[in-house]
């Protein structure tokens, strides 16, 4: 069956009809390559809805404090809830095994000034692993440390765009920047992957903060980050935890929604890919809608080119072909032309695909790829198909009488 | 050569049936030319496919070279068909994208015969036929005499026993049909059976014997003084 002889019988007649090959070729061709752009669009689709979420940590839970809508245990309800720095430590000493990390988060927006330059922008006042939480990558120097926060000094990591905005070119380490009216030293600058937004703001330790501020310990927000071999069960379970706890330490009726808000990362993350999967789907199953069209669309040209070979059929079993000689001719024809013609299009396709790359980026399309085991099943389930489909007509051909074959005109 | 006993054949035409051939007896030895006439409708053309295994009998024996014709799958058909019969068409039957001596070779590569020995013995029998210069021309730049001589040289290529001929020359002119009989006697001469079918009274008169069918019977069978083609020519 595959013996040289065969195979150059199969050349020769490719080689002769080269409409009928060209034909059947281009339908598989541009069957793959479609499948491959638009599976490849799909993962792209996937890649954007990950970024949105890439820029931060996806093991935090954020707490903000709310405002009472019940009366608890003798307290009116319109109170403000606040935390504080003793909550921290509550916090740290409760769930120890469920804890990364933790940081507060005290945000204010005012005039910073360095010589000449001025402008407003937002100071949040953290605790050093703040930077594993928002991902702040250091360009320059170093982010804030446990001796700031102990020392409560009056140190500032601020933000390339800050960096842009006040210095222009000059190397910022070791100048002062004035902030509401404190001198801060800047001893780093950091990008971040956020966006422009997130890279002008300045960091300063949450101590020195509260000194400024009449030595308050009031925090703003409390950002906890869960251990991430917890899972998304695990992080529900702290987040539950965490939210009785606190709403049992500054007594808010458990049923009250407005005196604690949680914000799970976790949560968002799931919801988010959870649509990515289904916008996947959609794509996946245009995709799979693709491939049954091409196979459809070879399977009718393997009927129309079994029907147009029949007297050429006829004359050869006339000549002493076989029946098995007679299939074998037609589908390893046709495997070979699906083979090498579905593989050009999944090359083009896997090519256009890198050649996107962020092209695309504002429509919702970053870096689309193909996993190559799934193009090359595509491309093997078609060629499959394809002789499936081949395999009938020819097996219908193989049993036409000669003589039946040979009065076709 | 060829025995056939009681041959009965009928074809399923819708309700009712019609039956072609109505008991054939009838043998050929070896080295005969035999000419098949009747009129259209008398059976002759499926006589020739039964011989040429185109076609199954309903009743009766066929025994070719001593074995015996019967119950033939489409496999062993196949075989038989390029072992012992080569066929030539009134309309020539060519493979149209394959070259005169691509064609000649075809029953050659069904027989399993090596590449280089097809290409030899194709170029052999197309110089026989005297059309070794056309061996790389496509049918379509043959005319109907060329193209019938590729088919008989095609029909020779596998050595067959018997040389079935549907109307050689119905496609043809006068001329040019004496060059195909004259082609074809030839080929006798050299001691090859050959059935032909044919209605022209004067080609059956190049034959050596001539077979009358009537409405699915044989009402004449004698062997005559044949006239060589090679005056005509």
């Amino acid at each position: 069956m595959f013996s040289r002889d065969n195979w150059k019988e199969i050349f020769e007649t490719i080689q002769k009809n080269k409409l009928r090959t060209f034909l059947s070729g281009f339908t598989v061709a541009l069957g793959i390559l479609i499948f491959v752009v638009l599976f490849g669009f799909g993962n792209g689709l996937k890649n954007t809805f990950s970024k949105f979420f890439e820029d931060d940590a996806q093991n935090i839970i954020t707490l903000f404090p709310g405002q009472t809508s019940k009366p608890y245990k003798g307290y009116k309800s319109g109170r403000r809830i606040e935390f504080d720095n003793s909550d921290l430590e509550d916090i740290k000493t409760n769930f120890p095994i469920f804890l990364e990390y933790i940081t507060p988060r005290i945000s204010r927006n005012g005039m910073v000034k360095y010589k000449n330059e001025s402008n407003n922008y937002s100071t949040r006042a953290v605790a050093p692993s703040h930077q594993i939480a928002e991902k702040t990558i250091i360009m320059e120097g170093r982010y804030l440390n446990v001796n700031d926060i102990k020392g409560k000094s009056k140190t500032a990591v601020i933000g390339r765009l800050v960096q842009k905005d006040l210095f222009g070119n000059k190397n910022p380490i070791g100048e002062y920047i004035d902030i509401a009216g404190s001198a801060f030293k800047v001893i780093g600058v950091y990008q971040d992957e956020g966006g422009d937004d997130e890279e002008r703001r300045i960091y300063i330790p949450y101590t020195t903060r509260q000194l400024i501020e009449k030595n308050t310990d009031k925090i703003d927000q409390i950002i906890v980050a869960f251990r991430p071999e917890l899972g998304y069960a695990g992080a529900l379970a702290l987040d539950k935890g965490i939210t009785e706890f606190i709403k049992k330490k500054k007594y808010i009726d458990p049923d009250d929604q407005n005196g604690l808000y949680v914000r799970n990362v976790a949560e968002g993350l799931k919801q988010t890919q959870q649509m990515a999967f289904v916008l996947q789907m959609i794509v996946g199953f245009v995709a799979i809608g693709t491939i049954i069209a091409g196979i459809i669309g070879i399977s009718n040209i393997m009927v129309f080119v079994v029907k147009e070979r029949t007297k050429e059929l006829g004359i050869r079993k006339a000549l002493g072909a076989t029946p098995k000689s007679v299939i074998s001719t037609i589908l390893l024809e046709s495997v070979f032309i699906t083979t090498v013609f579905g593989f050009i299009g999944m090359i083009i396709g896997i090519a256009i695909l890198s050649s996107m790359g962020d092209k695309l980026k504002d429509r919702f399309i970053t870096d689309p790829y193909i996993d190559m085991p799934v193009a090359i099943g595509a491309t093997v389930l078609l060629i499959v198909f394809g002789a499936l489909a081949g395999y009938i007509p020819a097996k219908r051909a193989a049993r036409i009488k000669p003589i039946v074959a040979l009065r076709d005109e | 050569m060829i025995e056939i006993k009681d041959l009965h054949k009928s074809y399923k035409m819708g309700s009712n049936s019609l039956h072609v051939l109505k008991g054939i007896n009838f043998s050929v030895e070896e080295g005969e030319l035999v000419a098949i006439m009747g009129s259209s409708g008398s059976g002759k053309s499926t006589l020739l496919n039964i011989l040429g295994m185109l076609d199954e009998l309903d009743e009766g024996s066929y025994v070719l070279d001593g074995v015996p014709i019967k119950n033939l799958n489409e496999t062993k058909a196949a075989n038989y068909r390029n072992k012992f019969l080569g066929f030539v068409f009134q309309s020539f039957n060519l493979i149209n994208y394959k070259s005169a001596m691509e064609n000649v070779a075809l029953p050659l590569y069904y027989q399993k015969v090596g590449r280089k020995e097809r290409q030899e013995k194709a170029l052999k029998y197309l110089e026989q036929v005297g059309l070794k210069e056309w061996a790389t021309h496509l049918p379509n730049e043959l005319s109907g005499g060329q193209k019938q001589r590729v088919a008989i040289a095609r029909a020779m290529a596998a050595e067959p026993k018997v040389l079935l001929a549907d109307e050689p020359t119905g496609a043809l002119d006068s001329k040019t049909s004496y060059e195909v009989m004259d082609l074809i006697q030839k080929i006798n001469d050299q001691g090859n059976t050959i059935l032909i079918v044919t209605h022209e009274p004067d080609i059956a008169d190049m034959c050596k014997r001539i077979v009358h069918l009537k409405d699915g019977v044989i009402i004449e069978d004698k062997k005559v003084e044949q006239v060589r083609a090679a005056q005509y020519v």
